[in-house]
């Protein structure tokens, strides 16, 4: 008989959580790898779509940023400034959508095999990571294009996209959570990803906000609650470094609230995902 | 057999019920049922909202043992095994599990239709908590089984349901657990697969495993498990050896089976007539639990009526066997007894001389027709037992594999 003991009893914790949350990275890996596979079966052009979804996302944006003249810096094209937040906000975006769905849209599972529940979100992040992957290419393209290249402060990048993903997840299990019980967060969730979209910097950056005078503080306090805002900031700066200094209170404002909504994410879905098998 | 590999001490599992369904309600019912607590003096309810699908339960299961859970719908078979998967909460008690518990309440769980069947090996696999080594390590084994060589890279979605079961099933056998749970899962698959699943159950267990198995086969369990636990609304009635505990079960079946009947509301038909009881007597007319192979059987199946005549009653009865095949269908039509019945009828007897039927459980459904329109017809109504019995006069009976049931025949040599 092997050393493996488990003991139920109602609301125990496992003391060995995280742990066993590493040793079922496996299925994390499985799960991942069907929702790729999946995604562009019986579609004609398959994995093109990868590239031709945040290329569209990347004009729209860029069309609406210069239709309203936001800033550009010196040196910056306009282009390059817009694309350098699409990606992690596409990121984000499919992010936390497949996290705050992945609950409900495995209920099979989830009423049938026991894993640590957190699996499901994580393995949607991972799958964002690959459009991340495919999102990243293009930008490099493009600053090839425009023969721009970045200084040291590229070194950062990866320490945002991190942060882009934390940002996902405590949020995107906080509703993963909710959405169990309440199925009302499925149609919030459509509705965050597209009205973020317009107060976080992706069209216009964000010293158009803090550098303009007749904008109120309260509102640039609340704008900077945002989490995204630091990071779409840390992206621009590791890529156009001074062109484009950080806004530090703004910057350390959302830095703050992405910590808070992670920690809030994650005890929330822990206090509760014991239940999920019953209310699912 | 050695030391306890699985304690329970005073497990329950409470469920609250309806306190999801009320989000969803629409407005206007919810106030709708306001409106009518008002009227009606409400009260009443809170208590009917919660129920204990386990209560105090309390059991071993010794390292090896092979348990069959029996017990009706709803006693909390499935609650228990979900507990002991760690998939729900319990909500008290406690459970010590010594070792690692692999369980398969649903045959392919986590199937995506459409992958093709190499990548659901890969998948469901891992779903059930095996390595990708080790699916890599028994993939040919998998293939071999399911029989589907030819269609692994078919998306499942375009298999046939009897190769999506077998694929499905291939995939659970070969995990290798020091604990494995097994939910209903025979039910599907055809009579042959269920034959090949319940041997491959067999080699499992036989090679030292721990296996709780749940199962209205009381042939499956008892050519399965060494003990078995009965259970009845959550609560733990008996545990034992299997035939023991088998018998105790279906005598209490038997008993309960008036009641069983008249609430089954999965009926269909006109109502004009409604089995209530099906009851088993020998030749002399007692009451017994189990019919015996070779004595005098007289099946009693109680109806309820509304008033007047009943014109060309129509009854039939379908027996199958274990594995769902029907071996005999009995009507009196094919009789040719046209019953045209007066008020006050409410029993319709089949006398068999002689029960050809094998000892084991055989499934039964209804059906009628009164004045050539559908009456009555309940779908795998319920579940007899025959035991075991002198046909011949021999003390002879076939071997259990042997077919279903026997008949009068005799040897020449020329």
């Amino acid at each position: 008989m092997s050393h493996h003991r488990i003991v139920i009893s109602p609301g125990a914790r496992s003391k060995h959580y995280w742990s066993d949350l590493w040793r079922y990275r496996g299925l994390l890996g499985f799960l991942a790898w069907r929702d790729v596979m999946v995604r562009y079966k019986q579609t004609s052009i398959g994995v093109l779509w990868a590239v031709i979804r945040p290329l569209l996302t990347l004009s729209a944006m860029w069309f609406i940023g210069w239709l309203f003249g936001a800033g550009v810096p010196e040196g910056v094209p306009r282009i390059l400034l817009v694309a350098a937040a699409t990606m992690p906000w596409q990121l984000f975006a499919s992010a936390f959508d497949g996290a705050a769905n992945s609950m409900i849209a495995n209920s099979n599972l989830v009423t049938k095999v026991y894993f640590p529940r957190m699996i499901l979100p994580f393995s949607t992040v991972l799958v964002s990571l690959i459009d991340m992957a495919v999102a990243l290419l293009i930008l490099v393209v493009l600053m090839l294009f425009h023969a721009h290249l970045p200084g040291p402060e590229i070194l950062l990048l990866p320490v945002f996209l991190v942060q882009a993903i934390l940002a996902a997840l405590g949020t995107g299990l906080f509703i993963a959570a909710l959405n169990v019980k309440y199925r009302d967060f499925r149609y919030i969730v459509p509705f965050v990803v597209q009205f973020g979209l317009y107060i976080t910097p992706v069209a216009f950056s964000s010293s158009d906000v803090f550098g303009n005078p007749s904008i109120p503080e309260v509102l640039k306090f609340i704008y900077a609650c945002n989490p995204m805002v630091a990071v779409i900031d840390g992206f621009r700066f590791s890529l156009f470094g001074g062109d484009l200094p950080i806004h530090w209170p703004g910057f350390l404002t959302s830095l703050t609230m992405c910590v808070l909504l992670l920690v809030l994410g994650v005890r929330y879905f822990r206090r509760t995902e014991k239940g999920f098998a019953d209310i699912i | 057999m050695g030391s306890a590999i699985i304690t329970a001490e005073g497990l329950g599992k409470k469920f609250v019920l309806q306190a999801q369904r009320e989000r969803y309600t629409a407005l206007r019912d919810v106030l709708g049922k306001k409106a009518r607590n008002l009227l009606g003096g409400g009260g009443g309810q809170a208590s009917t909202n919660e129920f204990w699908a386990l209560k105090d339960l309390s059991f071993t299961v010794q390292e090896g043992d092979r348990v069959g859970i029996v017990g009706r719908n709803g006693a909390g078979k499935s609650t228990l095994l979900k507990v002991l998967s760690r998939i729900v909460d319990p909500t008290e008690g406690r459970v010590e599990i010594n070792g690692r518990l692999a369980s398969l309440l649903e045959v392919g769980t986590g199937f995506h239709p459409e992958l093709s069947g190499r990548e659901n090996i890969f998948l469901n696999g891992s779903i059930l908590g095996m390595s990708r080594a080790e699916i890599r390590a028994r993939f040919d084994e998998i293939v071999a089984f399911a029989e589907v060589e030819r269609f692994l890279d078919t998306p499942v979605k375009r298999y046939s349901s009897g190769m999506y079961v077998r694929l499905a099933f291939a995939v659970a056998a070969h995990l290798e657990p020091e604990i494995l749970i097994v939910d209903e899962v025979l039910a599907v698959g055809d009579a042959e697969f269920q034959r090949k699943c319940i041997g491959k159950m067999k080699e499992v267990s036989s090679g030292g495993r721990t296996v709780l198995f749940v199962s209205h086969n009381m042939a499956a369990v008892q050519n399965l498990c060494n003990t078995a636990m009965y259970l009845s609304h959550g609560q733990l009635v008996s545990q034992g050896p299997t035939d023991q505990v088998v018998a105790e079960y279906l005598r209490a079946a038997d008993g309960s089976n008036g009641s069983e009947l008249a609430s089954r509301n999965d009926r269909q038909g006109n109502g004009a007539i409604r089995f209530t009881q099906l009851a088993l007597c020998d030749g002399q007319g007692r009451s017994i639990a189990a019919a015996q192979t070779g004595a005098d059987l007289r099946m009693d199946l109680h109806f309820s009526a509304g008033h007047g005549p009943l014109r060309n009653l129509h009854v039939a009865m379908g027996i199958d066997d274990v594995y769902g095949q029907r071996i005999l269908h009995l009507s009196n039509e094919t009789t040719g007894q046209i019953f045209d019945v007066a008020d006050g009828s409410s029993r319709v007897s089949i006398h068999m001389p002689r029960c050809p039927l094998l000892p084991g459980s055989y499934g039964f459904t209804l059906f009628s027709t009164v004045n050539g329109e559908m009456a009555d017809y309940l779908l795998n109504a319920g579940t007899f037992h025959v035991e075991s019995g002198d046909y011949f006069g021999t003390g002879r009976l076939p071997a259990g594999d042997q077919g279903s049931f026997i008949t009068d025949h005799r040897f020449t040599l020329s």
